[in-house]
């Protein structure tokens, strides 16, 4: 148990922080969707991770096996993936509705238009 | 059948949901909309009733037995959340026919129905299920179709509203799906009451904390607790009325059914109040939710808005119940969960019915709307003083608990905060107060101008009616919520 056997853990570390960060830090609204999206990514591969067990096969039975990894966590991320993907495209076709009704997908922008109303 | 109950509650609205869809028909996607509304709020209060005679009711999806298979667990506070989605839902889908036909138009009503049942699916859902990922997996289904629905509002604000939901609400559903993912790896269940065994028999990490850490922020941000609570303003105030009316009542609630379920049951009341101190941090939180909310509501001049903040400062209320983890202050809680829907309500669908014949729900249209609209008004003044707590409607006998709470702590500031508080809701509703009644109507602006059609009226008199009813008659809602509490509490200790 060393900072490599953590690797795929601090990929995630590493990942939902970028995802964070350009969700609170950018202003375009589709660049926001896709930091969403890596922020969403980092926790899926947190739950691959957990399902792995070291010297453990695919969970199809085997008669030459005999430790399998975890399926339940791969099969929680099949659902939270369809989730993820439903959320950006729902985000998406909002940032289709913004632009057609402010002419702009910048927020500072669409804070500007209101502001002024 | 009857034994099947705790999964029909799921599946009736979220089948009704694509039909709604195909049909296609304005009118006919209505009519299945009230029917699976009326039907889900008949089968709440059968479970309800059930659950008061008998204890809790468990139910294995699939006949898989509880830790492998998915359970929906059914007691005495999902009961009565179930009651206050379900009657909501019961009331907001007849009120929609008129309401949404003029505001969301009617190319697009039936997909409204649709996404307006997944919403109650989605809710009921969260409520009814035992399990972990399965909250999950529902509450996507709600806030999704949520966000939707929001979206649909005419001012093209609600799409900016919606989107910064969107937003919010993912990462505060993703910071669930992280905790839950933790609980996971540390016990290998994901199981309710599975994990409410196992996790104290675990000795002592700091994986357990961080999980806590993880769900406490991300059912805060879903139930808009200050300082969490930016997305909620904008999006009530531009939502469709029923929309609003229908998000305002039971979308907040079931998020703190979610905190209740996770701290209480799951990591039980001695991790959450004793070793995380939970209280120390909920308590003051909800103090400035109520204060600051109640302050910015005063200086709003959209009424749908101030009410918006009213929302929060009410959510301030019951977490703040919560947080005395006392049984008086739990009841307190969970009784302003129901109380506060239904006046709310009557609230938000009273400014339905204004904007149906203004187009507009600002305080200066809004001027001698009592001589004009005196039923509406008379609606909205029922739901404004329930909300500052007048005795003997329902606000009162919320106030009156979380008082008492708030005495048996020895917190006697908080108890003057909380009449304090009220005092600037007076001011608040009595400015709508002196604008409807006190004030000349402007003919020029609006000439034909009359009361609201009877679809919208009886609605919501039938919720304001409720907020009369249950401010006299409390033995109903004060058993089932003390039931509630006193289960919640035993679970921990």
């Amino acid at each position: 148990m060393n900072a490599v056997g953590f690797l795929n853990y601090w990929f995630v570390v590493v990942l939902m922080m970028i995802g964070f960060y350009i969700l609170i830090a950018q202003g375009n609204l589709v660049k926001k969707i896709i930091g969403l999206n890596i922020f969403q990514t980092s926790v899926f591969i947190l739950y691959i991770s957990m399902g792995k067990i070291e010297g453990a096969t695919a969970p199809i039975l085997n008669s030459n096996w005999s430790v399998y990894s975890n399926p339940l966590p791969h099969v929680l991320i099949l659902t939270a993936i369809v989730v993820g993907v439903a959320t950006s495209a729902l985000g998406l076709s909002l940032v289709v509705r913004i632009h057609e009704a402010y002419g702009s997908v910048e927020e500072d922008q669409i804070n500007e238009m209101d502001r002024s109303v | 059948m009857m034994s099947h109950l705790p999964v029909l509650q799921v599946i009736v609205p979220l089948l009704a949901a694509p039909l709604c869809a195909l049909v296609r028909h304005g009118r006919t996607a209505w009519a299945i909309a009230v029917a699976s509304s009326w039907v889900s709020l008949w089968m709440a209060w059968k479970i309800f009733q059930l659950v008061q005679a008998d204890g809790a009711i468990s139910y294995n999806l699939g006949g898989w037995p509880a830790p492998i298979g998915i359970e929906y667990k059914i007691d005495a506070l999902s009961a009565f959340v179930l009651i206050i989605v379900t009657l909501v839902g019961a009331v907001v889908t007849p009120y929609a026919l008129k309401s949404v036909g003029r505001e969301v138009g009617t190319s697009r009503e039936a997909l409204f129905y649709a996404a307006f049942l997944l919403c109650l699916s989605g809710l009921l859902g969260i409520v009814v299920t035992g399990d972990m990922f399965n909250v999950f997996v529902f509450l996507e289904i709600s806030s999704l179709s949520a966000y939707a629905l929001i979206a649909l509002g005419r001012d093209r604000r609600a799409l900016t509203a919606s989107y910064q939901y969107l937003i919010m609400g993912s990462v505060g559903a993703t910071f669930i799906v992280i905790g839950i993912g933790m609980l996971y790896v540390m016990t290998g269940s994901l199981n309710m009451a599975d994990l409410a065994i196992l996790l104290p028999e675990l000795p002592s990490n700091r994986t357990i904390p961080v999980a806590f850490a993880f769900l406490s922020v991300g059912v805060c941000l879903k139930l808009a607790l200050f300082p969490l609570h930016m997305w909620l303003p904008n999006a009530y105030a531009y939502a469709p009325s029923a929309v609003t009316a229908f998000i305002a009542s039971t979308a907040t609630k079931v998020a703190i059914y979610m905190l209740l379920r996770f701290f209480f049951t799951v990591f039980g009341v001695h991790f959450s109040f004793s070793e995380m101190q939970l209280g120390i941090i909920l308590l003051p939180l909800s103090l400035i939710a109520i204060f600051s909310m109640s302050l910015v509501a005063i200086f709003q001049t959209n009424v749908k808005r101030m009410l918006a903040y009213s929302s929060l400062a009410q959510i301030g209320y019951i977490i703040l119940g919560i947080s005395f983890f006392s049984n008086t202050g739990l009841t307190a809680g969970i009784l302003h969960l129901f109380n506060h829907a239904i006046i709310k309500g009557s609230l938000f669908m009273a400014l339905g019915c204004v904007m149906y014949r203004l187009n507009s729900v600002e305080l200066e249209n809004m001027r001698g709307l009592g001589k004009k609209m005196p039923l509406t008004m008379g609606a909205f003044m029922v739901g404004g003083f329930s909300l500052i707590g007048v005795p003997f409607t329902a606000g009162f006998v919320s106030k009156w608990y979380l008082i008492q709470g708030a005495i048996e702590k020895g917190l006697w500031p908080v108890a003057l905060l909380i009449l304090m508080t009220s005092l600037m809701a007076v001011v608040y509703i009595w400015r709508v107060v002196e604008s409807v009644y006190f004030s000349e109507f402007d003919e020029s602006q609006n000439d034909d101008c009359t009361e609201a059609p009877l679809g919208l009226l009886l609605p919501t008199w039938a919720l304001a009616l409720l907020c009369l009813y249950f401010g006299i008659n409390a033995t109903l809602t004060t058993s089932g919520a003390s039931l509630a509490a006193a289960n919640l509490l035993r679970i921990g200790s």
